[in-house]
C-alpha cells in the first residue's frame, strides 16, 4: 500500500514539471491566441467575436500568396536538408568508428552555440557585395566585377538548411544507429547493388528518423524568422514576418493572431498531407521505439 | 509563431517577476531609444538624485505601444515615443496617464516645438506629452557618385539603377506623397482621399522597385550599404547621416526638396506607471541646457529645448547647418498627428509594395 502512494507521488511529482510546461507555455497561449483572433475591432477599445480576421486574411491574396510560399520553400529546405544530412547520418553511425562518433555529432552541434542572429551575420558578411565571397572570385579572375550573392531566394533556402541541418540529422544517426550492419550484408549477399541496398533496407529502416526529421525541420523553417528576414532581398516575404507586421508595426493583434492559428493549421496540414502521401503513420514511426 | 509566444510568455513572466520585487530605492523605468539615456547622463542624474536607480529598455516607436499595450500600460514609468503617435495610441489602447505640467520647467521649452507637441497630444483638456528631442528624415547620397539626387523620388532615378536603397516604412510613403505634389498629412483625416494618395504612390514605388538594391531596416544595415559604397542613396534619419558623414565626409545629408520629413519625440506617462515624481525629476533633468548638449552629441538629434541647435557639439553643429538652410529647416514636413485606421491603410500598402515583383 505504502509503496503504492510512494509511486503515485513520484509520478506526480515527475509529471508536474512536464504538465505545467504544457499547460502554461503551449496549451495556455495557444488557447489565448485563438481567444485574441476571433475578436474583431468594432471601435477603439470596443469588440466583438466573430470570424471577420479569418475572412478578411482569407480574402487578400497577398497573405495567402506569402503562406504558399513559405510552405512550398520550406519543403524545399525540408528536401534539402535530407539530402544533405543522411550521407552524414549514415557515415556518422555505420561508417566512422565509434570513438569519433562522439566528436563529429559534437562537430555538427557547434554552429548551435552560436545565435540564430550571429549565424545569419555571417552569412551577410561572406555573401554581401563587397564580402569575403565575391571579393575572392574577384581575386581569383573567376568573376569580373563585385557579385551580390545576399537579398535572393536562393541565400534564404542555404541560409535555412545550414540552420536546420541538426535537427535532421540527429534524428538519423538515432535511428540508423540501431540498425544491424548484417541487414547491409545480407542485402548485399543476396545480389542487391548499391543503389537496391539503399532504397529497399537503409531508407525504410530509417525511415522513423526521417518523418520525424522532416517534421521538425518543416515546422522549424515555416516558423523561423530571422533567416529569412535578414538575408531575403525585395520580394521575399515570410510568413512570421506577417505576423509580425500585424502585431508591432500595425497593432492589430487580433489579425495577427488570425495569422498565428492559420499558420500553425496550415502547416498541421501540410504534415498530415506528407504522413499520407508517403503512407506513414505517426504511430509507427516517431512514436516508435 | 511558436518563437513569438515564446517571447510574449517570457515577456509576460519577467515582468511579473519585476512586479513582484519589493521597491527599495526607487526605480525609474525608462522606455526610449538606443542614445536617449546614455551611461553618462544616467550617472549624473543617480549622482543628484541618489535615491533614484534609472532602468533603460531600448525600444522604438512600434514596439513602444506594443509592449505598453500588452501590460494596459505598466511596467514602465516614462515612455519616449513619437508625439505624433500618443493620440491614437492612447484612445485606442488606454495606456498614458495625463501629465502634470506644474510639475514640468516648461519655461525651457523651445514654444514653437512645446506647443505643437501640446497641441497635439491633448485629450479632453489633458496633456499628454511634451518634447524632449526632434530630427528629420530625409535623403543621403553619396557625392561622389549621385550629385544631383535632390528629392525623394530621385531614388528611382534609372541612372542609379540597383544602387538605391530606402525602408519600406511610412517615411518613404509619405516623402514620396510629398514629392508627387500631394500632402498626406492633410489626408489624414479624409480615410478615402489618404487610400487614393497612398494608392499612387504605391504603384510608383512598385515602378521603382528595380532601381532599389535592397530595402533596409536598421541604421547599421543602411550604415554597411553606403559606407561600403554597394548603395549611392538611401532614404534617412538625419541622425543615421550625421554618424555616416563622421566616417566619410563625401556621404551628406540632403534634404529633400519637398521637404523633409520631420519627427520629435516625447516624454509620456505610461497609465500605471509607479514612478511619476522620479519621472518629472527625470524631465526637468534632461532639459537642463548642459545635459541637453551630451544628448545632442549621442544622439545627432536636436533638443527641444531654447537654443536646441547652439547647445549641439562643435561638429554636429556644422553637419546640420551644412545639411539645412533656414528655407530647409522652413520647409520641414512635421508629422501630423497619426489617426485612427492610417496605419492600417500603411500597412497595406507596404505590403503591396514588398509583395510586387519588380517591373
Amino acid at each position: 500500500m505504502k509503496t503504492r502512494d510512494a509511486d503515485r507521488l513520484a509520478l506526480i511529482l515527475l509529471l508536474t514539471p512536464f504538465v505545467m510546461w504544457i499547460g502554461l507555455l503551449i496549451v495556455l497561449p495557444h488557447a489565448g491566441v485563438v481567444l485574441l483572433s476571433l475578436r474583431e475591432k468594432v471601435a477603439p477599445r470596443m469588440f466583438e467575436y466573430g470570424l471577420g480576421n479569418y475572412i478578411a486574411f482569407l480574402k487578400e491574396p497577398i497573405y495567402l500568396n506569402t503562406l504558399m510560399r513559405t510552405a512550398v520553400m520550406s519543403l524545399l529546405v525540408t528536401a534539402l536538408a535530407l539530402l544533405v544530412a543522411f550521407p552524414v547520418a549514415f557515415y556518422i553511425a555505420k561508417v566512422a568508428r565509434a570513438r569519433s562518433r562522439a566528436a563529429l555529432l559534437l562537430l555538427c552541434l557547434v554552429p548551435l552555440w552560436v545565435s540564430d542572429l550571429v549565424r545569419a551575420f555571417g552569412w551577410i558578411v561572406l555573401l554581401r557585395e563587397t564580402g569575403i565571397v565575391s571579393s575572392a572570385l574577384q581575386a581569383l579572375g573567376l568573376a569580373a566585377g563585385p557579385v551580390e550573392l545576399l537579398y535572393n531566394d536562393a541565400t534564404v533556402v542555404v541560409g535555412l538548411v545550414y540552420t536546420v541541418v541538426l535537427f535532421m540529422i540527429v534524428p538519423l544517426v538515432s535511428t540508423l544507429d540501431g540498425m544491424d550492419d548484417s541487414l547491409i550484408e545480407a542485402g548485399f549477399n543476396l545480389g542487391g547493388s548499391r543503389l537496391t541496398v539503399l532504397r529497399r533496407i537503409v531508407v525504410p529502416y530509417a525511415m522513423p528518423g526521417i518523418v520525424s526529421g522532416s517534421i521538425i525541420v518543416f515546422m522549424l523553417t515555416a516558423g523561423s524568422y530571422l533567416t529569412p528576414v535578414l538575408l531575403g532581398g525585395k520580394t521575399s516575404m515570410w510568413f512570421t514576418e506577417q505576423i509580425y507586421d500585424q502585431f508591432i508595426t500595425r497593432f492589430n493583434w487580433e489579425s495577427g493572431a488570425a495569422f498565428g492559428v492559420s499558420l500553425l493549421v496550415f502547416t498541421s496540414l501540410v504534415v498530415w498531407i506528407g504522413l499520407r502521401l508517403t503512407g506513414q503513420q505517426l504511430a509507427t514511426t516517431v512514436a516508435r521505439r | 509563431m511558436k518563437r513569438h509566444l515564446f517571447i510574449l510568455a517570457a515577456t509576460t513572466a519577467l515582468s511579473v517577476v519585476s512586479v513582484a520585487l519589493p521597491a527599495g530605492a526607487e526605480t525609474l523605468r525608462l522606455l526610449t531609444w538606443g542614445g536617449y539615456a546614455s551611461d553618462e547622463v544616467i550617472k549624473a542624474f543617480e549622482k543628484e538624485y541618489s535615491d533614484i536607480k534609472v532602468e533603460v529598455t531600448l525600444s522604438n516607436n512600434e514596439e513602444m505601444i506594443a509592449k505598453l499595450r500588452a501590460t494596459g500600460g505598466s511596467g514602465f514609468d516614462l515612455a519616449q515615443p513619437g508625439f505624433n503617435r500618443i493620440k491614437a495610441a492612447h484612445v485606442e489602447f488606454d495606456i498614458y496617464k495625463p501629465l502634470d505640467l506644474s510639475k514640468i520647467e516648461t519655461g525651457r521649452f523651445d514654444p514653437i516645438m512645446f506647443n505643437r507637441v501640446v497641441a497635439s497630444t491633448s485629450i479632453d483638456g489633458k496633456v499628454y506629452a511634451v518634447p524632449h528631442l526632434w530630427g528629420t528624415s530625409g535623403i543621403m547620397v553619396d557625392k561622389t557618385k549621385a550629385p544631383d539626387l535632390k528629392d525623394w523620388l530621385d531614388l528611382c532615378d534609372p541612372k542609379y539603377k540597383g544602387r538605391t536603397s530606402m525602408r519600406l516604412a511610412r517615411t518613404i510613403l509619405v516623402g514620396s506623397a510629398f514629392a508627387m505634389g500631394e500632402d498626406p498629412y492633410a489626408a489624414y483625416g479624409d480615410l478615402k482621399k489618404y487610400q487614393e494618395i497612398m494608392s499612387k504612390v504605391a504603384d510608383r514605388l512598385i515602378a521603382c522597385k528595380d532601381n532599389v538594391k535592397a530595402y533596409w531596416r536598421g541604421g547599421d544595415d543602411l550604415s554597411a550599404m553606403m559606407l561600403s559604397g554597394e548603395a549611392v542613396a538611401s532614404d534617412t534619419w538625419d541622425s543615421t547621416a550625421y554618424k555616416i558623414f563622421a566616417q566619410n565626409k563625401n556621404i551628406v545629408y540632403v534634404p529633400p526638396k519637398s521637404g523633409a520629413v520631420g519627427w520629435i519625440d516625447s516624454f509620456a506617462l505610461p497609465r500605471k506607471g509607479r514612478a511619476d515624481d522620479a519621472a518629472y525629476k527625470w524631465i526637468n533633468f534632461v532639459t537642463r541646457p548642459e545635459i541637453a548638449a551630451l544628448m545632442g552629441a549621442k544622439t545627432g538629434a536636436v533638443t527641444a529645448v531654447k537654443g536646441g541647435i547652439d547647445v549641439m557639439p562643435a561638429d554636429k553643429k556644422e553637419a546640420i547647418k551644412a545639411a539645412f538652410t533656414d528655407a530647409d529647416i522652413a520647409n520641414i514636413k512635421w508629422a501630423a498627428v497619426i489617426q485612427p485606421g492610417v496605419e492600417d491603410i500603411e500597412g497595406k500598402t507596404l505590403e503591396r509594395i514588398k509583395a510586387a515583383t519588380a517591373k
